[in-house]
């Protein structure tokens, strides 16, 4: 095969990679969406706060440290040592050696590492419980303060509030844990990237390189998203929370609380929101930048829809590959940073011949 | 019929049930506009009771105030023997009090067989945590709520669309799966709002037979809104009549027929 072939195979492969993390951010949109009408403009600062307390908690940080300080005139800022050991990433004891062997004990050595990682790092497991908590009591605190005020309000008037809550979520995770870039090390699993290295070479005489922060991702993503199609088809609440998304009048005359599944929904939202942050602070660092990636949900929900699960799926890996493939194609003609742009330009296109997106309902007006 | 709240048998032999809800001197108003006038009736246990007016009598109000969608400015619900507090629409659900809509609430994007599912939700006990593990009795709640589903649907005869989304069907069939979906809920007070609206001829024979074999096999007590007289005097071992928010006939097919205030506002007669 030729190698500039196999060298644009490597880039798809990595904007797929890319792409699933595109599709984790559009998804917790859709789910606040298609159960409220609310397009959440804080899911990025949603994902800032859920990265932020990961860190501040794995580092034993003491939250609004400065405001106790200044109040009373204490000197405090980590509760004794941080809590985990930072790990150092390349630290392989106890994971399954996985160099030089076949495809099969590579794919087996890979697994098993996903499930000897929670072992090894239990601390961070814990972590990320607590965090998980502070996310359901902060979807608590949304409906209870914000929303529950705002029932059949205009749309518009939803998402002014969301962004009031994205500026005051960023206020309150700055206060809580401080300004500062910092970085989140969770210890990876590994095998899985040096494995597909090791078969591409074996199989096309060139060995792709595949980050193994985007595998993860890529496999945390799919077991999210299972484990919610599983929850929303087959569980009692999650056929309320799809009752609820389709009609509020007869989800209530059927005996559906809906003050209880729009904080469920929040809380999922914020759960979703926690993964993107991790991964994505994972990657380059837990900072306020970090709430910008809501802009790239938005062309990934025009292009699946707003109110589509597996929209934001494949909306995702299609922006992820597309703008990936683009850039190496057309970069030598045009030159560089068409990924900047690309994403919108295709979202534009869509608007124009299919504002409701490739799975979203089409919209029918009787008149 | 005697004025006791126990159940006692008439003299042809009739067994006539308990109260289970009593509506004492209900008024509803929204702004200026009196909807609902000082009304007062009672539902007794196993009847199939009509309220019945002509349009913007009020009679949608008074379903939508047992359910609480509505909450009146005066007046008690009185639900089992005990007066009801405000109450939200889920909680009145979670009662026991099931209901169908005029213009149809069905959850459009999912199955006949998702629609009557969310039917039994009140009757499911295990928690968030269990349903996530799939654990601690939810997937033998599941299945034995799904074989109560089933039965249901059966009953209905909507078989054939089991797997069908909602959003396909005929108005005809919405409605059965509508009435399917508040059976499945058990309630111990079914309530029909205009269950023949829009239908035509054949339909509402059908629907007719439902609700009389509903009241028969499973003993559930109905309540229905109708404007079509025909139908109801039928179908009701009871009926209320009401006109401008106000209760003008109360009784018996026969007793209402003849009642000068009924024939009245059926035939327009000038209020002066």
């Amino acid at each position: 095969m030729p190698d500039q072939l196999l060298f644009g195979m490597e880039v798809a492969l990595n904007g797929l990679m890319a792409g699933v993390l595109y599709a984790l951010v559009a998804l917790g949109f859709v789910l606040i969406y298609k159960a409220s009408g609310i397009f959440n403009y804080a899911q990025g600062v949603m994902a800032l706060f859920a990265a932020l307390t990961l860190v501040g908690i794995m580092e034993g940080q003491v939250p609004f440290a400065h405001l106790i300080n200044a109040i009373f005139g204490t000197k405090i800022h980590h509760l004794g040592t941080p809590i985990p050991e930072m790990l150092d990433p390349d630290v392989t004891i106890a994971y399954f050696n996985t160099e030089g062997a076949g495809w099969i004990s590579w794919l087996l050595g890979g697994i098993g590492n996903f499930f000897i990682w929670p072992i090894n790092n239990f601390d961070i497991v814990l972590a990320l419980i607590f965090t998980v908590f502070v996310m359901i009591a902060l979807a608590w605190a949304v409906q209870r303060f914000i929303f529950r005020h705002l029932v059949n309000q205009e749309p518009i008037i939803l998402f002014m509030a969301t962004i009031g809550l994205a500026y005051l979520l960023e206020g309150v995770g700055e206060l809580m844990w401080g300004a500062e870039v910092k970085t989140l090390n969770v210890g990876l699993p590994r095998g899985i990237a040096e494995g597909v290295e090791s078969v591409t070479e074996g199989w096309f005489g060139y060995g792709f390189f595949l980050s193994r922060l985007d595998i993860v991702a890529a496999v945390i993503a799919a077991v999210l998203v299972t484990a919610l199609t599983l929850f929303s088809q087959y569980s009692k609440q999650g056929r309320a929370l799809r009752a609820v998304a389709d009609d509020h009048q007869a989800a209530l005359s059927v005996g559906i609380s809906l003050n209880f599944i729009w904080i469920l929904v929040w809380s999922i939202a914020g759960f979703v929101a926690l993964v993107a942050g991790v991964v994505w602070g994972a990657s380059s660092g837990v900072q306020f930048s970090l709430s910008l990636i809501a802009l790239k949900a938005l062309p990934v929900l025009m292009l699946g829809g707003f109110t589509s699960i597996p929209g934001a799926i494949v909306g995702g890996l299609i922006i992820g590959v597309g703008e990936k493939l683009f850039d190496f194609l057309m970069n030598p003609i045009i030159g560089g940073a068409t990924e900047n742009w690309f994403a919108y330009v295709l979202a534009l296109i869509f608007l124009i011949f299919r504002p409701q997106g490739l799975f979203g309902e089409k919209i029918i007006e009787r008149v | 019929m005697k004025d006791t709240y126990e159940p006692y048998v008439t003299e042809d032999g009739r067994q006539i049930g308990g109260v289970l809800m009593e509506m004492k001197n209900i008024t509803l108003r929204f702004g200026g506009v009196v909807a609902i006038k000082d009304i007062s009736f009672d539902i007794r246990e196993g009847e199939i009771r009509a309220i019945i007016g002509p349009n913007g009598a009020g009679k949608s109000s008074m379903l939508n105030v047992i359910s609480g969608f509505y909450h009146p400015q005066e007046g008690e619900v009185w639900f089992k023997g005990e007066k009801r507090k405000p109450m939200k629409p889920y909680q009145v659900a979670q009662q026991g009090v099931a209901r169908t809509f005029q213009n149809i609430a069905l959850f459009e994007g999912m199955s006949v067989l998702d629609n009557v599912m969310t039917g039994r939700l009140t009757h499911m006990k295990s928690n968030l945590l269990q349903q996530v593990m799939w654990w601690g009795g939810a997937e033998k709640e599941e299945t034995a709520n799904r074989e109560r589903v089933e039965k249901i649907i059966d009953f209905l005869e909507i078989q054939h669309i089991r797997k069908t989304p909602v959003g396909r069907l005929p108005y005809g069939l919405k409605k059965r799966v509508e009435l399917a979906r508040a059976l499945a809920a058990e309630p111990m007070l079914l309530l029909l709002d205009e269950p023949m609206a829009g239908m035509n001829v054949e339909e509402k024979e059908d629907m007719s037979r439902f609700i009389l074999d509903v009241n028969d096999e499973f003993g559930t007590t109905i309540a229905l809104i109708e404007h079509d007289m025909g139908v109801v005097m039928d179908l009701s071992d009871r009926v209320v009549v009401m006109d401008y928010g106000k209760k003008i006939g109360d009784g018996t097919p026969d007793e209402v027929r003849s009642n000068q205030d009924v024939i009245d506002a059926y035939l327009g007669v000038s209020h002066d």
